[in-house]
Formats: C-alpha cells, structure tokens, sequence
C-alpha cells in the first residue's frame, strides 16, 4: 500500500493474476494462520527434539514417522484429547481468553514480515515499530493467564515474566533503532532493500547485510530476544524447581497447546525479524529483487535465515545454567540498555562521519 | 468513507461499554483489563486516521507498559478474585461534575479550532514526517518534556531508596 511512496525499494515485479481485495484478504489470512504452527512445528522438531538429543549423544524421538518427524503432530493430537480443565476457583473467561491474546500478539508480528519483494502482508511504513509494539501484547495475556489461575504458583510465575518481559523489551527496541537509523527507514521492506542495494566499502557482491556495521545492535537484539522468549538462561519465568511451571502451570490440553505454539510461533517470529532486519530477510546475493524470481527464492531464502538464527537461540538454551531473577533485572537494566544507548550514539556519530 | 463510518461505530460501541464496565465492574483486575479493551479502541481510531505512528505509540506505551504496570501493581498487593465490596466512594457526585466539564471542554476546544472545516484523512501520516516535527519544530518541547520524566525518575528512586 505504501509500496509508492517508498523510493527505496525497488519495482516490484507485476503478475498477469489479479484478484480481488477480499481473495487476497482470504489468502493472506490463511497463510497467516498456517505460519504460527508451521513455526513451532519445524523449531519443536528440528531444534528441542533432534539438535538437542544429537549434541548430548542421544537420538530423541524416533517412532513416530521417518526419525521421529511426526512426534510433535502426535503430541498435538494427544493435547487435543485431554480433558478441559478449569481450576476451581478460576476466573473462567479470563482463564480461557489469556492463551488467545498470547497468541494474537505473536499472530501480528507475522504481519509485517516480508517474505519476497511482493510477498508481505502489509508493508507498513511504521513496520519493524508495529512489530515491536504489536509483540508487547503477549504480556497482557501472560499476566491474565497467571492471575485467572487462582493458583500462587502461577501468579508468581506471572508477575517474573511480566517483570523480564517488560525490562528487555528496551533493550530489543534500541538495538533495531541503529538499523532504523542506519536504513533510514522503518519499513522492512525498506530496510531489505537498503541491505540488498548496499555495499561494504566497495564490494557489493553481497549487499550489505546490516549484522557487519550493527554486530553490536546484533548481539543485544538476540539477548533480549532470548530473554523475550523465556527461553534458558532466562527462564526463571518457568523455574520447574521453584514454581512448577509458571503462569500456564494450571492449563491443559488444548489451551496448554495454544501457549507452547505461542512461545515457539514467537521464537520463529523474532528469529525471522532478526533475519530481515541483520542478514538481507528474502533478498539473495545475485537474484534481481525487480524479479519474479525473487519472489520464488525469497520464502526459502528468509526460512533458512530464520533457521540460521533460532540455531543461535536454542544452542543458547540447552548450553546455558539458569540466571537469578537478581542477576537477570541487573543484566538489563544496568548493561543491556546502556550499551544499547551507546550503540545509537556511536551509529549517529558513525553516519555524519562517513 | 462507509466502511470507516462503519468501523468507527463498531469501536466507539466497544469503547463506550467497555469504559462503563472499567467504573462499574466489582474487581479491580477487570477494571484494568476493560481499560486495555478502551485503550486497544484509541488505537484502533488512529489506524482509522491513517496515523499508523500513532496507534502503535498507542499500544506499545498505554496497553505494553502503562497496563502492565497497573496489574502488575494491583497482582503485587491485592488482586482478590470474584466480586469485591468497598471499590466504591463518596465521589460520584464530583467525579460527574469533572467528567461533564472535561467533555464540554475538549468539545469546544474541538468545534471552535475546526467547526465546518472538513479534514480528509486520505493521506497517510509518514513517520519521517512525525520525526522531523518533533526534532525541529518542537524540539524545545521535546527537551522539556524529557527533562520532566528524567526529574520524575529520579524523584521515584529517592522516594524508593530505603537508604
């Protein structure tokens, strides 16, 4: 929609199918809604299930389907069966509405992401911002989740994710200010094309993927993404020891499904963001974005990408001990924002220099 | 312009039932969860202005940080669950007489500075654009406004410190 106003990014190739605006409405839905399972499927798998076991000497599930591909289906289908339950003294439409607004908040971060040069949802202009803004969502629904719970356990685990969700949410968003600033734009879109067009001191072979100048914007985007996602060593959110399980300690079957799709549609949600915004999204070395072609390539390109980085975040989580809620606050609060404040003045400072 | 008279009266519906719940309703964690419903409804006005900028200041600030806090403040100390007696005060009278007089003049306000003028919301508000405002035009504005939260952070710790 905004495609025209925006000089940098290049003529997007046109198709000889037209449809109408609420085909393609119907189309983009869909896709939307098949993203976030395909997500979490593919991470669960390839990542917790099969990487994991590999790295610690064992083979992990190996029954269900060619080398245990379809364990994760199955386990679907074994929550589906579950009964429904609701605590006691549960506030019921509370309890019932939190996973779907967790859910909602990860659903709209999809959004924006783009996935060829004509492939995205919504090119908004304010795109990497809604992205963001769209992903703090999930913190209403976590706190909703820990309260309806009726339970001390869950409401403890609650409040310390909420308390980490909002401390590394700073972080996470001036680290993407040095690429904002850099690009020149906030568009992801924009912020591809200014990858794909770029070129490092002279040599535009391969652009210039945004990780080389903002390796340190990099680093604290993938730190906060980590603590973002409770994953390990930040995940004292869901201390078993402690708090059994957190705020979804209470949930079942399916409604306890809808988190774990959350957490994992989230993972590949941010690991995406992370690719499009430090490593060139679709954008390929050597394949004309002004092309059809691109938008064939440009699916698998941003996939694989995505896949690159949620490497990084579950190597992180299956090598690290767990941080103390302590520890954890004042590693945000007293190092992440500041050297994230210093990161945009020195890329300010670097960009009236060169 | 149909579809967006449409779905301003859908918000507006939404924002007004749900406003009344945030004073009537009989527990203070429902009260702040309408208020997100009230919140996520502004937002929802300034996509219909075509100010996209807005409307995620809207949510990341009012419903990511502000909301948060406010549960996050009442779950800390006494979040009861089911009805709770004693949310109520002697107030009402005076809280109506502020409310009219607030609502008589942001609608003066309103019809004095635009009265038959009509505003077509066609063109999308760029953020570059908003930026640009901020750091040139109003960038004394700016400074104040960010030296008041800094004194106001910093009176929240001393007040804080036990020390």
């Amino acid at each position: 929609m905004t495609a025209a106003a925006l000089p940098l990014v290049h003529a997007a190739p046109t198709f000889a199918l037209e449809l109408a605006y609420w085909q393609e409405t119907l189309i983009k839905v869909g896709v939307l809604l098949a993203v976030i399972p395909f997500g979490a499927l593919v991470l669960g798998y390839v990542y917790l299930l099969k990487m994991m076991s590999h790295m610690q000497s064992r083979l992990g599930p190996m029954e269900a389907g060619p080398h245990g591909v379809l364990q994760l289906v199955a386990d679907g289908v074994k929550f589906l069966q579950k009964e429904d339950i609701f605590p006691e003294r549960a506030d019921r439409f509370v309890f019932a509405a939190a996973p779907m607004i967790v859910l909602l908040g990860t659903f709209l971060v999809y959004v924006v992401v783009p996935a060829g040069p004509n492939l995205v949802i919504a090119d908004l202009d304010v795109g990497i911002f809604f992205a963001l803004g769209v992903a703090s969502i999930s913190v209403i629904g976590v706190l909703m989740a820990g309260w309806a719970s009726a339970s001390k356990y869950s409401l403890l685990g609650g409040l310390r994710s909420a308390g980490q969700l909002v401390a590394y949410e700073l972080p996470l968003i001036f680290a993407v200010v040095g690429v904002a600033m850099q690009a020149g734009t906030l568009s992801l879109q924009g912020i591809v094309a200014y990858q794909a067009e770029g070129a490092i001191f002279g040599f535009d072979a391969i652009g210039l993927p945004l990780i080389i100048p903002q390796f340190v914007g990099f680093a604290l985007f993938m730190i906060s993404a980590q603590a973002e996602l409770t994953q390990t060593p930040f995940d004292m959110p869901v201390a078993e020891s402690e708090l059994v399980g957190g705020y979804h300690v209470e949930y079942t079957g399916f409604r306890f499904l809808l988190f774990f799709m959350g957490e994992f549609g989230t993972a590949f949600a941010l690991s995406a963001i992370a690719a499009t915004l430090f490593l060139g999204g679709w954008y390929v070395p050597g394949i004309d974005p002004g092309t059809t072609l691109a938008n064939v390539v440009g699916p698998i390109a941003l996939f694989l990408k995505t896949m690159i980085v949620a490497f990084f975040i579950f190597w992180a989580r299956i090598s690290f001990p767990r941080f103390r809620e302590d520890q954890l606050q004042g590693f945000a609060w007293k190092w992440l924002v500041q050297i994230a404040l210093a990161n945009v003045l020195l890329t300010g400072l670097f960009m009236e220099l060169f | 312009m149909v579809a967006q008279n449409v779905a301003f009266g859908i918000l507006a519906a939404a924002m007004v039932i749900a406003a009344l719940r945030v004073v009537t309703t009989q527990n203070v964690v429902h009260a702040a969860l309408y208020l997100v419903v009230v919140l996520a409804g502004a937002a929802g006005l300034f996509v219909l202005l075509a100010a996209e900028f807005m409307a995620v200041v809207q949510v990341i600030v009012y419903i990511g940080a502000i909301v948060v806090l406010f549960l996050f403040g009442i779950m800390l100390t006494r979040a009861r669950m089911g009805k709770e007696a004693g949310l109520d005060n002697e107030q009402r009278g005076l809280s109506l007489a502020v409310a009219l007089l607030l609502l008589g003049v942001l609608a003066f306000v309103l019809v004095d500075a635009f009265s038959d003028t009509r505003v077509e919301p066609t063109t999308i508000v760029r953020t570059g654009d908003v930026g640009i405002r901020i750091f040139e035009t109003y960038m004394l504005q700016f400074q104040a406004v960010g030296f008041l939260l800094l004194a106001t952070l910093v009176g929240a710790i001393v007040l804080a410190r036990r020390d």
